[in-house]
């Protein structure tokens, strides 16, 4: 169990260089890829949650989250294409 | 702990730790990069690898035949949707211009796709 935890604190750290990217990032593009990282590892925590809280409803969140996150990866793309560059 | 017990616990947290590497990986690759694109494969190819192994570490771990089924289900869309959203974030990053980085030795599209297009652009609804 303690390795889970160790991961989890991973993943944590994993989202501060996309929220610094998302906050510096010279474009568009970069803050919607930044965006799609955050849920790549929102999706991994949700997913190790399920172990540590013994609690399989974190894996429907997960089956949920991909769909949910591909939507978006998709509107995201389409807003950096049309949005001012 | 009997044998298939520490075999199951070494696989699981093995794949977790794999899976948790990658993100990581990904997530220093967004600081060093020097480009969107650069960024974008470390994010889409580390990232998708890392959560599937993640979610499979989460399988070995807690097995049943619902979480099976659950875990499997998200992998095998993972594996499918992240490619194309990767292509179609990269592809709107072209589009819009964002600048290639001074490193790059070739530039195959040269420009062509943004100036036809009139760079972000473009309401033909055929294109994405």
């Amino acid at each position: 169990m303690i390795v889970v935890d160790v991961a989890l604190v991973v993943l944590a750290l994993a989202l501060l260089p996309a929220v610094w990217r998302i906050a510096v990032g010279p474009s568009d593009a970069d803050r919607a890829l930044s965006a799609d990282h955050v849920f790549f590892v929102f999706l991994a925590v949700a997913g190790l949650l399920s172990v540590r809280l013994q609690d399989s409803v974190f894996l429907d969140v997960v089956l949920v989250g991909t769909l949910v996150g591909f939507l978006a990866t998709i509107t995201l793309a389409r807003l950096v294409d049309r949005g001012p560059s | 702990m009997s044998a298939p017990e520490i075999v199951q616990a070494a696989g699981g947290y093995g794949l977790v730790g794999l899976g948790v590497g990658l993100l990581a990986v990904a997530a220093l690759g967004l600081i060093r990069f020097p480009d969107a694109y650069s960024r974008l494969s470390a994010v889409t190819k580390a990232a998708t690898l890392g959560l599937c192994l993640t979610l499979l570490g989460v399988l070995v771990l807690e097995p049943s035949w619902a979480n099976a089924v659950k875990v499997l289900l998200a992998v095998a869309l993972q594996f499918v949707t992240s490619p194309v959203g990767g292509f179609a974030l990269g592809r709107a990053a072209y589009r819009s211009g964002s600048p290639l980085s001074p490193g790059s030795s070739y530039d195959e599209l040269g420009g062509r796709h943004s100036a036809q297009d009139g760079g972000a652009g473009g309401d033909d609804p055929s294109r994405l």
